[in-house]
């Protein structure tokens, strides 16, 4: 290797180390990248330009995220320490990050803050946002599920209101399924999520994890419970064994009657007043969960704000934070989305207390419960929905879905009594 | 069979082939110039009731395509060159210079062609971690810089020079640098075109590696933030198709103008077992 | 020396970089693959455990990873016939002596190849869209019911299928017309001397001497086929009901999406055995009938 025949070598590693470097020069100091997901990408843009006044030193650079592939991005981001300052985060996706230790505390910031108050607050929401007594994030919106149902369906099946237990509804969608015979059905729960059945289990007394979340509870009379009462709602052509891609459009089938009964979040009372024509109108209502014996709990869903911790602009994305946690931006945002805010201050605006949909909402979001908060949620809600795709099938009892369940629940749950006994869990 | 007829049929399968092949491609342009919501209909709609050029002002405008677009057309540009550079230098010496080793090194890079790329995939982004080179441009295209086929390809085309060539210039006291630059790389210039479309296609139409490095929105290349937009427009059909075509012309041109060393790659590399 | 110095300039640099970014991180993926490198190992590198060939032994005896190769297997099953057949008749057809415009044809078979798959993969899925898809228009005109194509567990993997066909037999029909054009004329001629019909022709000329490229091309489009990714990641997502999960596909999610690099590195190196185990098999059949 002699001196001159280094120079074409020399070339290319100059050549790499410019693809290297060059890719980005140093904007403005205040910079705050913002990754936010779905629709709520969308709409964040138009919330900042009050920010912007307030703060023109600050520059916000906001990221639209697709929701489908945002726990990877956000994942891989982490593994290769490229995330953005402030992010919304799935709030079940909090314990993950926070063991990663990717995330910033915000309790000591919260203690101070003249605008995010934690009182205000629904606790279970909040709740959801505290790892080990640490708070990683502050609640942005939030996402509890309830029904969406058919009033005038459910009337001339002979019932004036909405139900309150199980048993109740049982009654309501057989009547149904009488009256509007093979083709249509009562309640649609689609396959490909999760929720519904997670909405049944967590209003079970047992827990879905036992011994400190070191092990399924799958097993356990609870699920079983909620997964008999799942299944046999397909088995008994009340529910279509469909994944929602294969219905074109949800709220057309709605509003033909294909079912009367749906499980689903906030954002949908928006898209029903805007894709139901106005005959229609009047004959779709909300309700809150009907429990096994009387009211039900729900899902203590949502998304939250983080700040993560290789953030160069914490103070910055704080101040951000604050903002967009505000009253009044909330209610901003609200009118946007339709995502409902996690403060009880946002809930007294009028346009909000006296919509007839949102009521139902209020009413369930002071009976919320979160799931266990471990790193590997993501992960046995994904099986469990697998598992109950077989048993809605056929291809396992409830009594084998449960088993196998807890099989590969306590496989993924391993690492973690690991480090328990080490004493290291997060 | 007559002759006359058997034409009739040998072409009408030809034909019925063609269009079979060609029309999702056609269909693709088609629907990307017909206004929003059109193609949802039955039965579907093969033209547009007005040709608009609505969806491609939505992606420029609104999406933001042009960075997409410039981002792949940066990524694929560097990677040629790059491959160029290492790969040329490298068959050439595979090809026509002795130096110990060097057949049990061939063999040996030949053997590994049958390991998936995907194998050293996750390690690799740990390396790229840790060489600070997640998300950026170089970590899409540095990995790639030098390839096994790449090598393989230089090496058999370089292989027909003939051997006279080069000891005369040495007898006239050419140095190996002089020589490479001035006798080899002018021979090889076929094959190096050969060469650079694969690359550049290869990249352009790259989708999981770049999906995994490239984590900012502004270096997204045009696949990756078509799936992205995919996933988010499931309903917008006719946007969709404005996407599409936007990220296949530009290869299909590409490929259009210079098949002949196109499918000559082909045939290089479909000896190669 | 000169020239052995020069070579080794030449050479390096490209050794380097595939050693570096290919040979070395093949190396680590083996490691890799007997510890439980996960989330919390990359939080903290001392929550790694070394823990022999369990990665290999939990997914040998994991449901989805079996139902993932099934996957795997039942696409390369029929997908590289499927593939081979077409590009076969394809070549045929274009190479033909009766045949005109063949470089326009030929041309036209072979655009799929060179097209973006992500791009071509949205296309495929609004023309396999069960209400407003022309493929399910096309079929109800021969009295065929809609099919949900990419939403039922029985058709979205011959849906991909069909996809995987139509982008890439134009590849291997390109190196069946150059093995078709080095057949020497004369042979043809001979045989129609001695009154041999077209397919006696086909059957005693041409498919023997294609042999050799044929198991050529069938063991590169297996491996190809074996590593099926970007179709379902675009086109169903793995499902449904985990209907198009490849092997891949399974290494993606539990690599990048669950943070099980130790696990995701066995799912590859068992893939590449598998790979590896099937195209020594497929030489070592052939060999063999051969020499018969």
């Amino acid at each position: 290797m002699t001196g001159r025949w280094l120079s074409p070598r020399l070339v290319c590693l100059a050549f790499a180390l410019c693809a290297a470097g060059c890719h980005r020069t140093a904007g403005p100091d205040r910079v705050v990248t913002v990754w936010a997901m779905g629709r709520e990408g969308e709409v964040i843009e138009r919330l900042l330009p009050q920010f912007r006044k307030l703060h023109p030193e600050i520059r916000v650079k906001v990221q639209q995220q697709p929701w489908t592939a945002a726990h990877e991005k956000l994942l891989t981001a982490v593994a290769g320490e490229a995330t953005p300052d402030v992010c919304q985060l799935g709030n079940t996706w909090i314990p993950e990050f926070a063991a990663l230790e990717a995330l910033e505390p915000l309790g000591p910031n919260a203690a101070k803050s003249t605008i995010i108050q934690r009182d205000d607050y629904f606790p279970g929401i909040w709740d959801t946002n505290l790892i080990a007594g640490t708070l990683y994030g502050v609640p942005w919106y939030v996402d509890t599920r309830l029904l969406f149902y058919r009033r005038d369906l459910l009337a001339k099946a002979g019932f004036a209101a909405p139900p309150k237990t199980w048993e109740e509804w049982s009654r309501m969608l057989a009547a149904i399924k009488a009256l509007v015979g093979p083709e249509r059905y009562s309640v649609l729960l689609p396959l490909n999520e999760f929720e519904p059945l997670l909405v049944l289990a967590i209003q079970q007394p047992e827990p879905l994890l036992r011994q400190d979340d070191r092990f399924g509870n799958f097993r356990g009379a609870g699920f079983r419970r909620a997964l008999a009462f799942y299944v046999e709602m397909f088995q008994r052509g009340w529910a279509p064994p469909v994944s929602a891609t294969q219905i074109s459009n949800v709220w057309d089938e709605l509003g033909r009657g294909y079912y009367s009964f749906y499980i689903s979040g906030p954002w949908n009372i928006g898209e029903f007043k805007r894709r139901l024509p106005p005959e229609l109108q009047p004959t779709w209502m909300t309700a809150s969960m009907p429990g096994p014996d009387g009211p039900g709990a729900s899902l203590a869903g949502g998304a939250s704000l983080v700040i993560f911790r290789r953030s160069r602009h914490k103070a910055d994305a704080w101040r951000l934070l604050e903002y967009l946690s505000s009253p009044d931006v909330q209610r901003q945002f609200y009118e946007l989305t339709g995502d409902l805010p996690p403060r009880r201050a946002s809930w007294r605006d009028p346009r909000l207390a006296e919509n007839p949909y949102a009521r139902a909402f209020l009413e369930q979001l002071e009976r919320v419960k979160p799931t266990p908060k471990v790193p590997e949620w993501e992960r046995i809600v994904d099986q469990m929905r697998l598992v109950a795709e077989r048993a809605v099938d056929g291809k396992l009892s409830v009594d084998q879905a449960g088993q196998e369940l807890d099989q590969t629940v306590d496989a993924i749950l391993e690492k973690r009594r690991w480090l328990a006994d080490r004493g290291a869990a997060p | 069979m007559k002759p006359r007829a058997a034409a009739i049929l040998l072409h009408a399968l030809l034909i019925a082939l063609a269009v079979g092949t060609a029309f999702p491609l056609l269909w693709m342009l088609s629907v990307s110039l017909m206004p929003a919501g059109e193609a949802s209909a039955f039965p579907p709609p093969l033209l547009p009731s007005h040709a608009t050029l609505a969806n491609y002002r939505e992606l420029f405008g609104r999406e933001g395509i042009g960075r997409y677009f410039f981002n792949s057309v940066v990524l694929a540009s560097l990677a040629t060159v790059l491959s160029l550079m290492f790969n040329s230098t490298a068959g050439y010496a595979f090809a026509k210079l002795r130096f110990a080793g060097r057949e049990r090194i061939f063999r040996t890079l030949l053997a590994a062609l049958v390991i998936p790329a995907q194998v050293a995939m996750l390690p690799l982004f740990l390396l790229l971690k840790w060489l600070g080179l997640v998300n950026t441009y170089a970590g899409v295209v540095v990995p790639g810089m030098a390839g096994i086929f790449g090598i393989f390809l230089v090496r058999q085309y370089a292989l027909t020079i003939p051997d006279e060539l080069l000891e005369a210039a040495r007898i006239d006291g050419a140095g190996e640098a002089r020589i490479f630059f001035a006798i080899v790389l002018p021979v090889l210039k076929p094959i190096l075109v050969t060469l650079a479309i694969f690359t550049f296609l290869g990249t352009w139409n790259d989708f999981m590696w770049p999906l995994i490095v490239l984590t900012d929105q502004d270096l997204y290349t045009l696949p990756i933030a078509l799936a992205v937009l995919s996933r988010e427009h499931v309903q917008d059909n006719e946007l969709m198709m404005a996407g599409s075509v936007l990220t296949v012309l530009p290869v299909l041109a590409l490929f259009l103008a210079l098949q002949r060393y196109y499918i000559r790659g082909i045939l290089v590399g479909s000896v190669k077992g | 020396m000169r020239v052995q110095r020069a070579a080794w300039a030449l050479v390096t640099p490209a050794l380097l970089v595939i050693g570096v970014f290919f040979f070395l991180p093949v190396l680590a993926a083996l490691l890799v693959s007997l510890t439980d490198f996960d989330l919390y190992a990359l939080a903290d590198i001392r929550n790694l455990r070394f823990i022999g060939l369990a990665n290999y032994w939990h997914l040998l005896q994991s449901p989805a990873f079996w139902q993932a190769l099934a996957n795997t297997a039942y696409f390369v099953a029929a997908g590289v016939p499927l593939s081979l057949f077409a590009s076969l008749a394809a070549a045929l057809l274009v190479n033909a002596r009766l045949a005109r415009f063949s470089a326009l044809f030929r041309t036209t078979l072979f655009a799929p190849v060179v097209t973006t798959l992500v791009a071509v993969a949205v296309v495929w899925r609004y023309l396999l869209h069960t209400r407003y898809g022309v493929l399910n228009y096309a079929l109800a005109q021969i009295g065929v019911h809609p099919i949900d194509w990419l939403g039922d567990p029985h058709w979205a993997m011959p849906a991909i299928i069909l996809f995987a066909v139509w982008k890439n037999f134009g590849y291997n029909m390109i190196i069946f017309l150059a093995a078709l054009q080095s057949i020497p004329a004369d042979l043809y001629e001979a045989a129609r001397l001695d009154g041999a019909n077209g397919w006696q022709e086909f059957r005693h000329i041409t498919l023997p001497s294609l042999a050799a490229t044929l198991l050529l091309v069938s063991i590169l489009t297996m491996a190809g086929y074996f590593q099926l990714f970007a179709e379902p990641y675009v086109m169903t997502q793995g499902g449904p009901m985990q209907s198009t999960v490849s092997v891949l596909y399974f290494m993606y999610e539990e690599g990048f999406k669950w943070w099980n690099l130790g696990s995701a590195s066995a799912v590859a190196f068992l893939l590449f055995l598998l790979i590896l185990a099937i195209t020594a098999l497929q030489l070592r059949v052939t060999r063999r009938a051969e020499a018969a």
